[in-house]
């Protein structure tokens, strides 16, 4: 297993299906945010087989945990402060999220009319599915 | 203002009532032959459909009402590229109500989000087609006398026929509806109608390749056209579009009061020697399409 250090103070997205990472990295906006960013790809995992993970070292207040389970609804997050595990958190599917996932449908009006919003009902709770708001079709996180 | 953008946007006592609304119209249509006096609807079809924008164009005008739009995106400001929101944005100052159909899934959605008048959706790609459906639900009321406690087999393109998925849905809601579902494998229809409504549901419904074995359960065969505009590959199309042809030879095995419904326009999937049987009604079905935007249009508009 590859080791990377232990955080002082940050935030582990845990539990990312493999070849997920990049997509919350980029939503995120990690980039451009004045943090220390790791990334691992596939990491073994009991659970998953293999799985994404993604540490980060600072503060980001302004984070919505709970859009990241519309990217991702396996994920954990855990909550690091002084080298602890101060709190573990599932994120909650929001019941719409816009402007986070991107409908595929090459037939939907959203992939000729780009300054609508991207808009997605949750239509199946258990299995975390989201379906775009005008042409209904789910959305793949392939 | 209520727009309807999918057929499960009137709840089942709003859809008796406009089936009554149109029973009556059926009954004396001349009795309402001005009561949308003064009032315009604007037809826009951003994709060729003869059928549906004739039959809204009809039902206005035999409602007293005038009528304005563009028959396809070419010949509307669509061709400048102007998006769905301007247009609508615009049009609701001509006129009291619309009809929109467009070959981008959910565009009448969008065109609802920024209209001040009724906004109809007359077909947005391969998704939904409420009045389609409401004047499927006419058909079959007018002629079998009920909605429920019927079996009905839909042929055909289940993939990207999007009656096939409103009239689904529709009749999900009433009792007793069994569904027999004939298409190619390639042709099936779409996951999220087997799972989020028939399996959700707890609905009776099969999967067979085979018209001819489902023929004498059926009370309704809804037969469709594959659509070559649905297809990105026209290898596809060539394959899959002669694959049910409905004859006389399987007429014979079907129940002396079931009933052949087309959404039209038909190509080689009903024979031509099909048209004379009592049972095939998909031009009576064409007639009923009028009367119930008649009456949907009054609705929308309020007017009595």
């Amino acid at each position: 297993m590859l080791n990377i250090g232990g955080l002082n103070q940050g935030i582990v997205i845990d539990h990312i299906k493999v070849g997920g990472a990049m997509k919350i990295y980029s939503y995120l906006d990690l980039e451009n945010k004045d943090v220390s960013v790791a990334i691992i790809k596939n990491a073994r995992s009991n659970k998953m087989g293999k799985k994404d993970i993604i540490k980060i070292e600072g503060t980001m207040d302004d984070l919505d945990l709970d859009i990241l389970g519309a990217l991702d609804h396996q994920i954990t997050i855990n909550i690091i402060e002084n080298g602890v595990i101060i709190d573990k958190k599932n994120p909650k599917l929001p019941d719409h999220v816009n402007n986070v996932l991107k409908c595929k449908n090459p037939r939907c009006i959203t992939s000729v009319e780009p300054g609508l919003t991207h808009s997605f009902k949750l239509t199946d709770r258990a299995n975390g599915i989201y379906r775009c708001e005008y042409c209904e079709q789910s959305f793949d996180r392939r | 203002m209520k727009h309807i953008i999918s057929p499960t946007d009137l709840s089942v006592s709003e859809l008796n009532e406009l089936l009554d609304l149109s029973e009556e119209i059926i009954q004396d249509p001349k009795k309402f032959s001005d009561v949308c006096r003064g009032m315009k609807l604007a037809t826009l079809f951003y994709e060729p459909s003869t059928r549906t924008r004739l039959s809204f164009e009809a039902a206005m005008l035999n409602l007293g009402g005038s009528i304005l739009g563009f028959a396809s995106a070419d010949s509307s400001s669509a061709a400048k590229g102007e998006s769905v929101a301007d247009t609508i944005r615009v049009i609701s100052s001509y006129a009291d109500i619309c009809a929109i159909r467009h070959p981008k899934e959910g565009a009448p959605l969008v065109a609802s989000h920024f209209s001040s008048i009724p906004v109809i959706n007359a077909g947005d790609g391969g998704h939904n087609h409420p009045t389609q459906t409401f004047t499927d639900l006419l058909t079959i009321k007018n002629l079998k006398g009920r909605l429920n406690n019927l079996t009905v087999g839909f042929c055909g393109d289940l993939k990207f026929g999007r009656t096939v998925h409103s009239l689904i849905n529709a009749l999900a809601r009433y009792q007793n509806i069994n569904f027999i579902l004939i298409s190619p494998e390639e042709l099936r229809i779409p996951t999220y109608i087997r799972e989020e409504t028939l399996k959700a549901n707890k609905l009776p419904f099969e999967e067979t390749r085979n018209l001819e074995e489902a023929m004498p359960k059926l009370d309704i065969l809804y037969m469709t056209r594959v659509q070559r505009e649905r297809f990105f590959n026209e290898e596809d199309y060539i394959r899959l579009k002669d694959i049910y042809i409905l004859d006389g030879r399987k007429m014979a095995n079907a129940k002396e009061d079931m009933l052949v419904l087309h959404p039209l326009p038909r190509v080689n999937e009903i024979s031509t020697e099909v048209d004379d049987d009592p049972r095939a009604v998909y031009f009576k079905q064409a007639q009923f399409g009028v009367y119930v935007r008649m009456a949907l249009i009054m609705k929308l508009l309020e007017v009595k």
